[in-house]
């Protein structure tokens, strides 16, 4: 960490305080020599309506998506990107965004598989700095471009596929979509466009905890008693636990994946980025329907 | 295809695909802006509106045919959502004025050739196909009505 955290007296309880800065932080390090702040939100034009002065915009799936395969970016794609937005590789780098940090915990969660050592989020985002009436500005993005190298992803550590689920049964899977896409009664968020998976239901097993119940009614994170009782006790995760998260397209699950590692201390979770849309359209995996998680498929 | 495009939407494609990708993204900002609200009878009777399910955002439209046939396009997204606004936008300043059949006869495929996939992501503009899709189905249904 090379910009000094934020010593706020919530972010204390976590696991890891120094990932996460509140408005008022913000407000104070808008232009601290090293620090950049960076705007990542679902829809791509809420940026050019007014944004925290001096942040960058980074989009989810314009930039951060390979146009070809369905991968992410690769080493020298990010760092045309990040260099672009004046990111180097020291850095610290704060995204915020809309829909509870839905989108930005994402491209923390990419940042993380480059290995950008110093990525924090905005407790609350977009919602709470507006809330607050704080400053917002429509000046277009003015980075200037500096030196990022050119670092391969690592998708060992936090990053899951098909086959590493196959073999993870009898470890907890965290399935983080609404009770409705869990069950089997939809495969798509309520409201929220069909993306093309042929079945409808969960990987066995896994324990329904909506993503959005680690968020208040704020948008900020809740608290370390709340989240504990989430998912230790709701969710019966445990230290030590290896753990997987999912959603539909991997997204949702960031946001997951960051409370039960940054904020809760699970250490080695990994974020299933293939998700439903994957999984229920892959030939001969075994899927569960119903509220229940179901139990451990047989091997076949 | 595009040369028989009502002339509003012929102008609005040809604006896009002018401009350089990136400045594409202002022009959708501009739709977004000028999207009008809606007239007092709908607004206070938000039971006539149809959601899109396909967008990702809240965007309700209604559709009207008067008696010379002309379609009249209304629709309403929140400030928060300024990607669907500006989809919507586009289509009511698109199909303004134009008959049923001119409605009708508008390329499914409208959107895509905006040259805004690049800018806003394939999945984005799935949203938009889907809006244009409705509109098109409730101007069926109000004419057989």
């Amino acid at each position: 960490m090379t910009v000094e955290v934020d010593t706020h007296a919530k972010f204390a309880e976590y696991a890891h305080p120094e990932r996460l800065v509140s408005t008022d932080w913000v407000a104070a390090h808008l232009d601290t020599p090293g620090v950049v702040i960076v705007e990542s939100d679902e829809d791509v034009l809420l940026y050019e309506t007014g944004h925290i002065p001096g942040a960058v915009k980074i989009d989810w799936h314009t930039d951060l998506n390979d146009p070809v395969e369905r991968d992410y970016i690769d080493g020298a794609a990010f760092a045309e990107l990040l260099g672009s937005k004046g990111i180097a590789r020291d850095t610290t780098v704060v995204i915020y965004g809309d829909k509870n940090n839905w989108w930005a915990a994402y491209a923390l969660w990419v940042f993380t598989l480059f290995g950008h050592d110093d990525v924090r989020l905005l407790d609350g985002g977009r919602a709470k700095w507006e809330a607050e009436g704080r400053e917002y500005t429509t000046d277009r993005e003015s980075a200037e471009r500096v030196d990022y190298p050119v670092v391969e992803r690592d998708d060992r550590g936090i990053r899951a596929f098909k086959e590493d689920v196959l073999a993870h049964f009898g470890n907890p899977l965290i399935d983080v979509r609404s009770p409705e896409e869990f069950s089997g009664a939809r495969t798509t968020a309520p409201a929220y466009p069909e993306e093309g998976a042929l079945r409808a239901g969960h990987i066995p097993t896994a324990q329904n905890v909506p993503w959005g119940k680690a968020a208040a009614d704020d948008g900020t994170f809740r608290s370390l008693d709340e989240l504990n009782a989430l998912y230790r006790d709701g969710a019966g995760l445990a230290e030590g636990d290896d753990v997987i998260a999912y959603c539909r397209i991997g997204e949702r699950s960031s946001h997951t994946w960051f409370v039960l590692t940054h904020l809760l201390g699970f250490e080695g979770v990994r974020n299933y980025d293939g998700s439903w849309t994957e999984w229920g359209s892959a030939v001969r995996v075994p899927i569960a329907t119903g509220s229940e998680p179901g139990a451990v498929p047989a091997a076949r | 295809m595009n040369d028989t495009l009502p002339e509003a939407l012929e102008e609005i494609r040809t604006d896009f695909t002018e401009l350089e990708v990136k400045d594409r993204l202002q022009l959708l900002l501009e739709f977004s802006n000028e999207l009008p609200e809606l007239p007092a009878q709908y607004s206070e009777h938000p039971d006539l509106l149809e959601r899109v399910e396909e967008c990702q955002s809240p965007v309700f439209i209604f559709v009207d045919v008067d008696a010379e046939k002309t379609v009249h396009l209304y629709a309403t997204a929140p400030k928060e959502a300024p990607t669907t606004r500006g989809f919507a936008s586009i289509l009511v300043q698109g199909l303004a004025g134009l008959s049923v059949d001119e409605v009708l006869a508008v390329p499914d495929d409208y959107p895509s050739d905006l040259g805004l996939t690049a800018a806003v992501s394939p999945l984005r503009i799935r949203g938009m196909t889907a809006m244009l899709g409705r509109i098109k189905r409730q101007v069926r249904e109000k004419v057989a009505a």
